[in-house]
């Protein structure tokens, strides 16, 4: 039997290599694939945003655990969906328009993916039609936007307008955040969360899933 | 210790400037335009902000070239312009300082992160390289490295300027951690320090941040580390938005309140970050007469 307790430090330090071979071989030995996500990554990547919500962790330390996650994860991936097994859910993500700022935004997006939602990540500078257009492709249940700059804050707003106006506001949770947003001006423009951390993030978005 | 900086070191504290950014959105640069472009485009505008501050107090002022490196520019297909823009940048501080002020050229981030992949060290090093050498031809006094969080890239930044013969400062953006002492990459004012002047720094600082209560520790702890004068502009508290509009939640009179304190920090070069206009530099002025 494989010393899974392993996986779990291997995802927390942030060694790739390690989570890989772990993973690899529970897979041969039939461990079941879902209990290896929920009983080790997932409580993995849970105390490392702990950590980083305590001042602990670092950005460097949060993303060595994500990619150490995301690596097994690909591994566990292929099995699961031959099993039959569905995405938590699909998040459509990118920065918006007139902002360039990715690092959180790449955070955030590995961070989901770590905890096993399908994420299309738009990139930098999109626009809020783009936001609303991938939703349409996807059939995406959570638009997630981040913004670094108080000037191109706005164009989140404009992203909620143009769900109302495609009538798919109430098909879609709208999660934001970014060091110059408020919980208060989420609220305000009409978001369904924000969140302050990339762990917080994740947080959030398993709640909108299941709200 | 650049016999510059040493001669400043002797008439300390010495006053900064404010924020660009803030400053040229309020005459017209548009959310998601690229500020370093109006070098170029709207250089009396950028001129007009540098004016500002001199009147306010300034004795040193900065350029409007904080994401004039080529890698940052290529976001906005402006890569080709890069020399051009941080030359005229250079040219247009110094126009309006006269022989009133120093000019000291600023080198902000890539806004890339090494560790991602997103770019590596060459390419750093190359588009830091370009950005210094144009600083010096254009007759910069001094170069600024600011705003890095990540210490591989600031120690590269800091090595491409030095290698200009030019003085350096070089600060970083503490606001990370339990006790918002570390940069976001975790780094700490005493690790900034060893690699910052093993990498040619003359001073080093702090900018940007969480306001200038928390760079007052930090101050302490830089001046401690380095042993020479720090470098210090913090932001003017955090952004707010009040009825859809951003608002800065210190005013230039509490900011400057905390002067005295972070002057007995060791901080020697002060000025101020986003959020901070020339009525701030003003109202510093004011503080440091007063309590001379």
């Amino acid at each position: 039997m494989e010393n899974l307790e392993e996986l779990y430090n291997a995802i927390l330090e942030g060694r790739m290599d390690a989570a890989q071979n772990i993973t690899e071989n529970a897979l041969q030995k039939d461990i079941n694939p879902q209990l290896l996500i929920d009983d080790h990554m997932i409580p993995a990547m849970d105390e490392a945003g702990r950590r980083f919500e305590a001042g602990e962790y670092f950005i460097p330390e949060m993303m060595l655990a994500a990619r150490a996650m995301k690596a097994a994860l690909n591994l566990i991936r292929p099995v699961l969906l031959r099993e039959g097994a569905q995405y938590v859910g699909t998040v459509v993500i990118g920065t918006v328009k007139g902002d360039l700022h990715d690092i959180g935004k790449n955070l955030v997006a590995a961070m989901l993916e770590g905890s096993g939602f399908e994420v299309k990540d738009l990139g930098v500078d999109v626009a809020p039609e783009k936001f609303v257009d991938t939703v349409k492709e996807t059939g995406a249940g959570i638009i997630a936007m981040s913004a670094l700059l108080t000037t191109t804050m706005p164009s989140m707003k404009l992203t909620v307008d143009v769900l109302k106006q495609d009538g798919l506001r109430d098909k879609v949770k709208v999660m934001v955040g970014g060091a110059p947003l408020s919980p208060r001006y989420a609220e305000e423009f009409g978001a369904d969360g924000y969140s302050e951390n990339a762990a917080a993030a994740v947080n959030l978005a398993r709640k909108l899933v299941t709200a | 210790m650049h016999p510059l900086l040493e001669q400043l070191i002797n008439e300390l504290p010495v006053l900064l400037d404010g924020a660009w950014g803030t400053e040229l959105q309020a005459h017209g640069l548009q959310s998601g335009e690229c500020p370093d472009e109006w070098n170029l485009s709207h250089p009396d505008q950028v001129e007009a902000v540098a004016r500002r501050y001199l009147n306010a107090g300034s004795r040193i002022i900065l350029t409007n070239t904080f994401g004039a490196n080529p890698i940052r520019l290529g976001e906005f297909g402006l890569a080709d312009k890069a020399l051009e823009i941080n030359h005229q940048g250079v040219l247009i501080s110094k126009a309006a300082a006269a022989d009133n002020a120093l000019v000291f050229a600023s080198i902000g981030p890539t806004g890339k992160l090494l560790m991602m992949g997103n770019v590596n060290e060459a390419d750093l090093a190359d588009a830091y390289s370009k950005q210094a050498e144009t600083m010096v031809e254009a007759g910069a006094d001094a170069i600024v490295v600011e705003t890095m969080s990540d210490l591989t890239e600031a120690t590269i930044a800091v090595t491409s300027a030095h290698a200009t013969g030019l003085p350096v400062v070089a600060c970083m953006v503490y606001d990370s951690g339990k006790d918002k002492d570390r940069t976001m990459m975790g780094v700490s004012p005493e690790q900034a320090t060893d690699e910052l002047r093993n990498a040619g720094a003359d001073i080093v600082g702090a900018n940007c941040g969480l306001g200038i209560e928390n760079y007052i520790p930090v101050s302490n702890r830089l001046h401690k580390a380095s042993g020479n004068p720090v470098w210090i502009k913090p932001n003017a508290g955090m952004p707010e938005i009040v009825d859809g509009q951003v608002i800065y939640g210190t005013t230039p009179e509490l900011f400057s309140s905390h002067l005295p304190d972070l002057v007995k920090a060791g901080a020697g070069f002060i000025g101020g970050c986003c959020g901070t206009s020339p009525e701030f530099i003003k109202a510093m002025k004011k503080k440091l007469t007063e309590t001379k």
